[in-house]
C-alpha cells in the first residue's frame, strides 16, 4: 500500500478547478480503482463514467497527467509515489460535469457514413470472405469508441474544425466499410467531402493514443486518402503505384 | 430539480425500449421496421451496454464447421444443459431461429472470424456438441452490438442516452409509459407510449464478486415485477468457473470460456488436472475420459470427445470450489487455467487478443508463458421476468421483456454462446409481439399524474432524507449477504438467514440518505438502484428456499441431487395485494411430444445420417 495525491478537475460546464485529494493505494489498483476509492471516502458526489473496467467498452476515457487515456486500464505502478497525478476529462469536448464529458458530437458523425450495403449472396443464401481478406478490417472494427484518438487530434481540439471533419475514430469506421469485401456502395466522394479526409495532416497522434493498438493512420487513413487521390487528383500516379507497387505519401 | 409533475419533460413513442444491449437494439430495429415510431432508453451511453463485452461467441447451428450439427441438436444440448427446466418453447424457437439472425448480421455488416471454406467460423464451447459459436476473436459482443447499432442509427430510432427508467406507469392494467431521469441533470422525463420493452440485462451487482458492471442493478426485472409482472426461475444464478482471482481490483472480471474452447486446462496447485474426476454421470458418455483423448480433440478428430473442462459452468464452477476447500487451490484462492503449455504464442494472442491483453495489463501476466489463476464469478442470471414464448408479452398487458431479465429459456443453467443467440431471437420476436398488440389497440392508453407524482415523491426521498443510511454501505451490506448466503451452495438455514437479513435491509433502505444535488450525483444513482437490487435478491433467496434439490445453477447443501417432481415444477415469484413478496411453485404441464423426442433421444438420430 502506498499514498498518492490525485488533482482531479471538479466542477461542470459553468466553470471549476483541481481539488486534491490524498488517498491509499493498493497493490495492483489501476486509475479507475483510485477514483472509486475517492468517490467512495471522500467525494460522493464525483461523477466518473465506467462500464467494464477491463477496457472493453470505452466508456472511462480521460486525460491523466495530459495523456488520454482510459482509466481501467492504466495501471498504479505506472506512477512513482512522489508524483502529483492529474485526472481531467478529455478537453476537446464540453464538460458535463468532474470527469464526464459529453460526447453526443461523436454520434453525430457516425451518422454522416452511410450504411453497409452488400453485394447479393452467393446461392445457397450464404457470404464467402476469407480470413486474410477480412483481417484488416476487423483491426478497425476492433474499435471500442473510447474517443481518446478524436479528443488528442489537433484539427478537431486545436482547429476546431468540428464542422468539417469527422476525425479518425470516424475515418476508420468508413474505411472498414470501403474494405469490406461484400460492401458496394461507392464511398470516395463522401470520404473526401463530408468526412473531411483532407484535414488530416498525418501526424499519427491519434494512433499512438489508441488503447486498441489499431494502426488508424498507417493502415486506415492514408489508404483512403489514397483512393480519394487516385479518384479526383492522381489517375496517373494510381497507375504508376500498380505498375511499380510504390506507396505513395498520403498528403493531397 | 423539478418540483412540479406538470412541468415534466414528456416524450410520446409508439413503443418504448428500456436498454440498448443486443436484446433492446434488436428489439428496436424489428418495431422501427414495422413503421413504429420508437425509442431506446438506456442507463450509460449508447454502445456501452453488457453486451459489447461479451468475448467468446454466440451460438447458432449454422453447421459450417461440423455438417452433423443442426437446430435440433442445439435444442437438446440447450435442454440438457438447462437440466430439462427450459421453458420448452422458448428453447425450441431460439435453436430454429438463431442461425437466420446470425446470418442477417452479417448481411447488416458484421465481420465474423471465416472457416477455411469462407464462412462464419465455429468454436467450440462448454455443453455444444459441436463447434458452434460464431465468433470474433474474443470480442464477439463488440460485433454484435456495433452492427445494430450501425445499422438501427439508420433506422430513425429514437435514443434518449444515460438516462434511467424508474417506474412503469399503466393505465388500469394496460402499459401507458415509463418514468425516469436523466443522470447529468438529475430531472425527471416521462415516456408515453403503447407498449413497453424491457431490455435491461441481469442483476450480478447484488453479488460482491461478479463479472457485471454496475448497470446490472436488476432494474427491469423489479419494474415489471411491481408493475405486476411474474419472476420466474430465480434461483438458478450462473457462476461463471473462470473470473480473475487477482489483484483484488479486478475479482470476478470474466476471463471468458473460449480460452477452453480453444484448448485451455484446469490444474490444482497439484499440477492436477482435476476435472477429470468431475464428470456427471449424464455426460460421461460424451467427455473425454483422459489427456491423450483430450488431446486428440484438440487437434480435429472427430471420434475424440470433448475435454472435460468444457462441460456445463455449473459442473465446473462447482469443481473449482471443491479444489479449494479442500486446500488444493492457486495462491490466491482459485484454481490454474493454462493454455500457455496447449497452443504457440502466435495462436493464443490471434485467438484469444483482448484476454492476452487484459491479463497483461491488470495482472501483469503473459498468458502465452504464464498460467491464469482464475474462480467462479457470478456472471449470469437464468431466472427473470416471465413472458409468453411466442410474443415475449408478460402477463401485462403492454408490457414485453426479452433477452437476460427474462426466465425461462436457459432454465436451470445456461450454455455459453447461448445468451447473445437468445437476444437476437427474442429481441426480433419482441419486436414482432409489439407489432401485433399495437395493431390490435383500441384506444391509447394514458399517462396518469398521481402515478406520476408518485414516482416523483419516490425518486426525491433519498435527497430529502436526514440522518438516514448510506447507499454504499447499504450496497455493501447486500453483497456480503449475498455472497455468505446465496451464493454457488447453499443451505435451507442459511437462506432463512438470508430473508431476515434483506429484510432488515429493507428497512434501512427507506431511509436512504445522499447529499448533494441531483445533477450527476452518483450516490444517488446508487441509492435508487439499491430497491431494485434488494427486490432481486429477495426473489432468489425466496426461490432457492423453495427448491428442495440441487439442479444446474442451483446447489442446495442440504438437498442433494436432482429430483424427478421438482422437474416438473418451477418456482414463480409475483408481487401480493399487500405489497409483500409472494412465491408458488407452478406446474410446467407436458412437454410438446416432438420436443420431448428431440430432447430425449440418442444423437445418431438428430444427426440425420451425416458421417463425417
Ligand atoms: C464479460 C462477459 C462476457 C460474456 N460473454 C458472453 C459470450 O461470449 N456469449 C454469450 O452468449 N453471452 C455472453 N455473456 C452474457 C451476455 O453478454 C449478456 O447476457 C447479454 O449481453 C445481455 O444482453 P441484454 O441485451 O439482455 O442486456 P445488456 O447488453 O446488458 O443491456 C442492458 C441495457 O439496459 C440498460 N438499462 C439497465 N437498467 C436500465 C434502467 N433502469 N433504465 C434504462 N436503461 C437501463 C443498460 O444501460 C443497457 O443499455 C457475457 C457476459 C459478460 C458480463
Ligand atoms: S493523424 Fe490525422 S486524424 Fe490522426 S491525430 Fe493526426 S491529424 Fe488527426
Ligand atoms: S480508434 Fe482507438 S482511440 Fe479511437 S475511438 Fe477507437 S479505440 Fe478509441
Ligand atoms: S470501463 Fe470500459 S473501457 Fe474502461
Amino acid at each position: 500500500m502506498s499514498e498518492h495525491i490525485f488533482r482531479i478537475w471538479r466542477g461542470d460546464s459553468s466553470g471549476g478547478d483541481f481539488v486534491d485529494y490524498k488517498t491509499d493505494v493498493d497493490d495492483g489498483m489501476v486509475v479507475l480503482d483510485v477514483l472509486h476509492r475517492i468517490q467512495a471516502k471522500q467525494a460522493g458526489d464525483m461523477a466518473v463514467r465506467w462500464n467494464c473496467k477491463a477496457g472493453k467498452c470505452g466508456s472511462c476515457g480521460m486525460e491523466i497527467n495530459g495523456i488520454p487515456k482510459l482509466a481501467c486500464m492504466t495501471r498504479m505502478n505506472n506512477y512513482s509515489q512522489r508524483d502529483v497525478i492529474t485526472v481531467q476529462p478529455l478537453m476537446t469536448f464540453p464538460v458535463i460535469k468532474d470527469l464526464v464529458c459529453d460526447v453526443s458530437w461523436n454520434y453525430e458523425q457516425n451518422l454522416k457514413i452511410s450504411p453497409f450495403k452488400p453485394s447479393p449472396p452467393d446461392s445457397d443464401g450464404r457470404h464467402r470472405m476469407m480470413q486474410e481478406d477480412v483481417d484488416r478490417i476487423q483491426e478497425f472494427r476492433k474499435c471500442i469508441e473510447c474517443y481518446l484518438c478524436q479528443d488528442v487530434c489537433h484539427v478537431i481540439r486545436n482547429q476546431g474544425r468540428k464542422d468539417r471533419f469527422v476525425g479518425p475514430r470516424f475515418l476508420i469506421r468508413a474505411a472498414s466499410l470501403v474494405l469490406h469485401p461484400l460492401d458496394v456502395e461507392d464511398r470516395i466522394p463522401a470520404v473526401r467531402d463530408e468526412l473531411g479526409s483532407g484535414f488530416c495532416n498525418i501526424t499519427r497522434c491519434c494512433t499512438d493514443v489508441c488503447p486498441e493498438n489499431i494502426g488508424i493512420t498507417d493502415n486506415a487513413i492514408i489508404p483512403l486518402k489514397e483512393h480519394v487521390t487516385d479518384r479526383y487528383y492522381d489517375p496517373v500516379a494510381w497507375i504508376l503505384r500498380k505498375v511499380t507497387g510504390r506507396i505513395r505519401s498520403g498528403v493531397e | 430539480m423539478n418540483t412540479d409533475t406538470a412541468t415534466i419533460q414528456t416524450f410520446e413513442h409508439d413503443v418504448v425500449i428500456i436498454g440498448a444491449g443486443g436484446a433492446g437494439l434488436r428489439a428496436a430495429i424489428e418495431c422501427s421496421a414495422q413503421g413504429l415510431d420508437t425509442a431506446v432508453v438506456c442507463k450509460s451511453l449508447l454502445g456501452k451496454a453488457h453486451t459489447v463485452m461479451a468475448e467468446g461467441g454466440a451460438a447458432a447451428a449454422l453447421g459450417h464447421n461440423d455438417p452433423r450439427d443442426n437446430w435440433k441438436v442445439h435444442f437438446r444440448d440447450t435442454m440438457r444443459g438447462g437440466k430439462f427446466l427450459n421453458h420448452w418453447r422458448m428453447a425450441e424457437l431460439h435453436a430454429l431461429h438463431s442461425a437466420d439472425r446470425i446470418r442477417e448480421l452479417e448481411e447488416w455488416g458484421a465481420v465474423f472470424d471465416r472457416n477455411s471454406d469462407g464462412y462464419i467460423n465455429q468454436r467450440p464451447f462448454g455443453g455444444h456438441r459441436y463447434s458452434r459459436l460464431a465468433h470474433t476473436g474474443d470480442r464477439t459482443g463488440l460485433e454484435i452490438l456495433r452492427t445494430l447499432q450501425d445499422h438501427g442509427v439508420h433506422q430513425g430510432i429514437h435514443v434518449h442516452q444515460e438516462c434511467t427508467a424508474l417506474t412503469l406507469l399503466k393505465d388500469s392494467d394496460r402499459i401507458s409509459g415509463v418514468f425516469g431521469y436523466w443522470r447529468d441533470s438529475g430531472r425527471f422525463v416521462v415516456f408515453k407510449a403503447k407498449a413497453v420493452v424491457i431490455s435491461t440485462g441481469g442483476a450480478g451487482k447484488c453479488w460482491r464478486i461478479t463479472s457485471n458492471s454496475w448497470e446490472y442493478t436488476g432494474d427491469g426485472m423489479e419494474m415489471a415485477y411491481s408493475s405486476g409482472a411474474d419472476l420466474i426461475d430465480m434461483e438458478f444464478t450462473q457462476f461463471h468457473p473462470t473470473g480473475m482471482v487477482w489483484p483484488l481490483s479486478v475479482r470476478g472480471i470474466l476471463v471468458t470460456e473460449g480460452v477452453r474452447g480453444e484448448g485451455g486446462i484446469l490444474l490444482n496447485s497439484e499440477g492436477d488436472r482435476f476435472m477429470f474426476r468431475y464428470i456427471p454421470d449424464r455426460f460421461r458418455e460424451e467427455t473425454a475420459d483422459s489427456p491423450e483423448e483430450s488431446q486428440r480433440w484438440l487437434e480435429g478428430e472427430t471420434s475424440a470427445r470433448r475435454p472435460p473442462e468444457l462441460l456445463t459452468r455449473d459442473v465446473v464452477a462447482k469443481a473449482i470450489l471443491e479444489e479449494v476447500d479442500k486446500g488444493r487451490g492457486s495462491p490466491h484462492g482459485g484454481a490454474f487455467l493454462d493454455i500457455a503449455g496447449q497452443r504457440d504464442a502466435e495462436l493464443i494472442k490471434r485467438k484469444l487478443p483482448s484476454m492476452y491483453h487484459q491479463f497483461r495489463e491488470l495482472a501483469e501476466v503473459d498468458i502465452t508463458k504464464e498460467k491464469m489463476e482464475v474462480g467462479p464469478t457470478l456472471h449470469y442470471m437464468m431466472g427473470g421476468i416471465a413472458v409468453d414464448g411466442e410474443t415475449q408479452m408478460t402477463s401485462v398487458p403492454g408490457l414485453f421483456a426479452c433477452g437476460e431479465c427474462t426466465g425461462g429459456m436457459h432454465g436451470a443453467n445456461r450454455l455459453g454462446g447461448n445468451s447473445l443467440s437468445d437476444l437476437l431471437v427474442f429481441g426480433w420476436l419482441a419486436g414482432r409481439g409489439v407489432g401485433v398488440y399495437i395493431g390490435a389497440l383500441g384506444n391509447s392508453p394514458q399517462v396518469l399524474s398521481d402515478q406520476v407524482e408518485q414516482a416523483r415523491r419516490d425518486a426525491v426521498a433519498p435527497l430529502n432524507c436526514d440522518d438516514g443510511e448510506n447507499p454504499y454501505l447499504l450496497h455493501e451490506e447486500l453483497q456480503y449477504i449475498m455472497n455468505k448466503d446465496c451464493n454457488i451452495v447453499r443451505t435451507g438455514d442459511g437462506l432463512e438467514r438470508a430473508i431476515v437479513e434483506l429484510h432488515k435491509l429493507k428497512g434501512k433502505a427507506r431511509r436512504v440518505q445522499v447529499s448533494g444535488a441531483s445533477q450527476y450525483n452518483p450516490a444517488w444513482h446508487e441509492a435508487l438502484s439499491l430497491r431494485s437490487m434488494i427486490v432481486v435478491a429477495e426473489a432468489v433467496a425466496l426461490s432457492a428456499l423453495v427448491r428442495q434439490e440441487s439442479r444446474g445453477a442451483h446447489t442446495r447443501l442440504d438437498f442433494d441431487g436432482e429430483h424427478e417432481e421438482w422437474g416438473k415444477l418451477n418456482v414463480v415469484v409475483s408481487r401480493q395485494a399487500d405489497g409483500s413478496m409472494g412465491v408458488r411453485k407452478v406446474d410446467r404441464g407436458s412437454p410438446p411430444d416432438h420436443l420431448a423426442a428431440i430432447a430425449y433421444s440418442n444423437l445418431d438420430s438428430l444427426e440425420g445420417g451425416v458421417h463425417v
